[in-house]
């Protein structure tokens, strides 16, 4: 039994490799299988944060090649902070953050509530409401201006035919007041189902017993809501908030299909901004500094954030 | 019958239902409506009001695959007789096919971009998972978070110095250069929803395998690869939707040779800005193939999307 395995690899393999591979040891095999992982993260995503780092301290233009590269110290991170535009693109993220995040949670958490009555076919429902944030943004907000041109576009049309105002009067994406809620509005069209997926899970998760064992206490439907579903569904809930927070702070295909980050500067956000210094200003250095203080700021917002979110599981 | 009181009544779950009906519905309106606009005439995909009823046409295809040069009237006259209904679409608008468009190629780009990087991703990622689950690896939670933070940083951020260095390395707009990038940023995902995959699988089987003289290799992938299968599977769709999605770095780092379908589909409207038809047949064909995966594999879809955090 024991030998069968063993002859069959020593005459498939000429006998120094087979000692060799016979003689790896655990710890050998656990760094070739993690190795090549590490490396590709190491070359793809550790050396080029790294790189930025160093050129953030630098006044590089990467469409000039061949000019000295000075070091300039602080200089780029202080300009940043002093530079009005990066503070309007904060705003604008702040805004498109808050809204959507808000939307989501509210429309995403209903529905995960009414899927959880379990009425007839809500398996194929669900697959339905999801349909959106499995496909492509870019592709997917490039035809939402299509849906949003003042007369013929749908979107404008619908909203005329329920408020009686003229299609033709208001410009969704060409108007300073209503571009940063057409973004919102996409982006809560697109993502919800991600919230309403994992509250599904969350509702999903609480026993029945709990609450049969309310119905004995004879408490109302409503505080069974307040001091079971809530607190219960809470940690998925904050998980959904976080997911969509960093992906949002991040947030580049859909708002720069849609709106390009104008019109001005309304919906510039921070990832619009930095691809505008970057690559269509090419201040390279200063853009890197931007890169660095975006990427800390996830960084620190999302970890302070699961510290809060730990604390909650634990509860 | 197994009625518990804390299940929904009847009345409950109508209403219920009917409010998560109708907002599928309303969710489904902007699909519904790429899919319609694809078989409109460019005239009837901007009339107003929007037309809901049309005689349905294959100019948006036709234009979607090929580039049109305009004819005058006389020289129209002359020509041949249409030797395809292509050609008789195209001619109706004064114009002759010059040959084919260029989504083709930028669609078998996505392909060949999506697949290898999924490959590759899946291909190293099932090696690490395995690492990270049977053996103890030093900082093994570091590494871990490690690894999903790179998840963190935004694309725009990463691909200043990848733009740098592809540049040096000859692999812009490459390829190889795209499949690279991609793995990076999915082999993320894929160690992470693998690790707790191959987490569920006993270690008693591997460890019966190697009492009876199995190899750690071997013991790897006779007994533990096929009992991952389900999840390497459903972790290999995720990637390939990412790869398949993906815009920023494509859209910064590829202009040609290896251009995806993402950044492609938006320019297919042309100067005039009018040809939305054949923009929605694009989407149409490059969306399809998702949805289809969303609806086959919608029992898996949980775990993928929240990285692994939300088990069943």
């Amino acid at each position: 039994m024991i030998e069968k395995p063993l002859n069959r690899l020593a005459q498939a393999t000429p006998t120094p490799i087979a000692r060799r591979v016979k003689g790896l040891s655990d710890r050998a095999i656990a760094w070739i299988f993690v190795g090549p992982t590490i490396f590709l993260l190491l070359v793809i995503n550790i050396f080029p944060l790294i790189w930025t780092i160093n050129l953030s301290f630098t006044n590089f233009k990467a469409n000039r090649i061949g000019r000295e590269i000075e070091y300039i110290g602080l200089r780029n991170y202080e300009r940043i902070l002093g530079d009005s535009d990066i503070w309007l693109s904060m705003q604008a993220t702040a805004h498109f953050l808050f809204w959507t995040l808000f939307l989501q949670v509210i429309i995403g958490f209903t529905l995960a509530w009414l899927i959880n009555r379990k009425f007839r076919g809500n398996d194929l429902w669900t697959t339905i409401i999801v349909l959106p944030m499995m496909l492509s943004p870019a592709v997917v907000g490039n035809f939402w201006t299509f849906l949003y041109q003042p007369q013929i576009g749908l979107f404008n049309y619908v909203v005329a035919f329920f408020t009686g105002a003229d299609p033709s009067s208001f410009e969704m994406l060409g108007s300073v007041n209503l571009a940063p809620w057409a973004i919102v509005i996409v982006d809560t069209w697109m993502w919800t189902p991600f919230v309403m997926l994992i509250c599904l899970a969350g509702l999903r998760s609480i026993p029945n017993y709990i609450y049969e064992a309310a119905e004995v206490d004879r408490a109302s439907k409503l505080r069974q809501f307040f001091t079971i579903t809530i607190p219960m569904v809470l940690p998925f809930l904050m998980l959904a908030i976080l997911f969509r927070g960093i992906e949002n702070f991040k947030m580049f295909d859909l708002v720069v299909q849609l709106t390009g980050g104008g019109p001005g500067s309304t919906t510039e956000l921070a990832s619009i901004n930095l691809k505008r210094e970057a690559f269509e200003k090419w201040r390279t250095g200063y853009s890197s500094a931007f890169a660095i203080i975006l990427f800390v700021t996830v960084f620190g917002l999302a970890s302070i954030y699961v510290k809060a979110l730990n604390k909650v599981k634990e509860r | 019958m197994s009625h518990s009181i804390t299940d929904a009544t009847l009345r409950q779950k109508t209403i219920a239902g009917t409010l998560v009906i109708l907002y599928a519905s309303i969710t489904m309106v902007p699909l519904l409506w790429i899919f319609m606009t694809g078989f409109k005439t460019p005239p009837d995909s901007i009339s107003y009001p929007p037309k809901i009823v049309y005689q349905p046409s294959l100019e948006g295809y036709v234009n979607l695959f090929t580039t049109r040069t305009r004819v005058s009237p006389e020289k129209l006259a002359e020509l041949p007789p249409p030797k395809n209904f292509a050609e008789e679409i195209v001619r109706n608008r004064e114009m002759v096919i010059a040959g084919p468009s260029k989504f083709g190629e930028r669609f078998l780009n996505s392909i060949i971009i999506g697949f290898g990087s999924t490959f590759l991703s899946i291909f190293l990622g099932t090696l690490a998972a395995y690492a990270f689950s049977r053996f103890s690896i030093p900082l093994a939670d570091d590494l871990l978070f490690f690894i999903l933070s790179t998840r963190m940083m935004p694309p725009i951020a990463v691909a200043i110095p990848i733009f740098l260095m592809y540049r040096q390395l000859g692999l812009s707009d490459t390829h190889l250069g795209m499949i690279l990038l991609y793995t990076a940023v999915n082999i993320s995902l894929a160690v992470w929803l693998l690790k707790g995959f191959i987490d569920e699988i006993p270690r008693e089987y591997e460890e019966a395998a190697l009492i009876d003289g199995y190899t750690r290799f071997q013991a790897f992938y006779k007994v533990v690869l096929p009992q991952a299968a389900t999840g390497i599977a459903s972790t290999a769709i995720f990637c390939l939707i990412f790869a398949w999605n993906e815009y920023a770095f494509a859209v910064l780092l590829t202009s040609g040779t290896a251009q995806t379908a993402p950044p492609f589909i938006p320019t297919i409207i042309g100067v005039g800005g009018l040809d939305w038809p054949a923009v929605a047949a694009g989407a149409t064909l490059f969306l399809l193939p998702v949805m289809i995966f969303t609806v086959m594999l919608r029992k898996h879809l949980l775990r993928g999307i929240t990285f692994g955090a939300v088990r069943k």
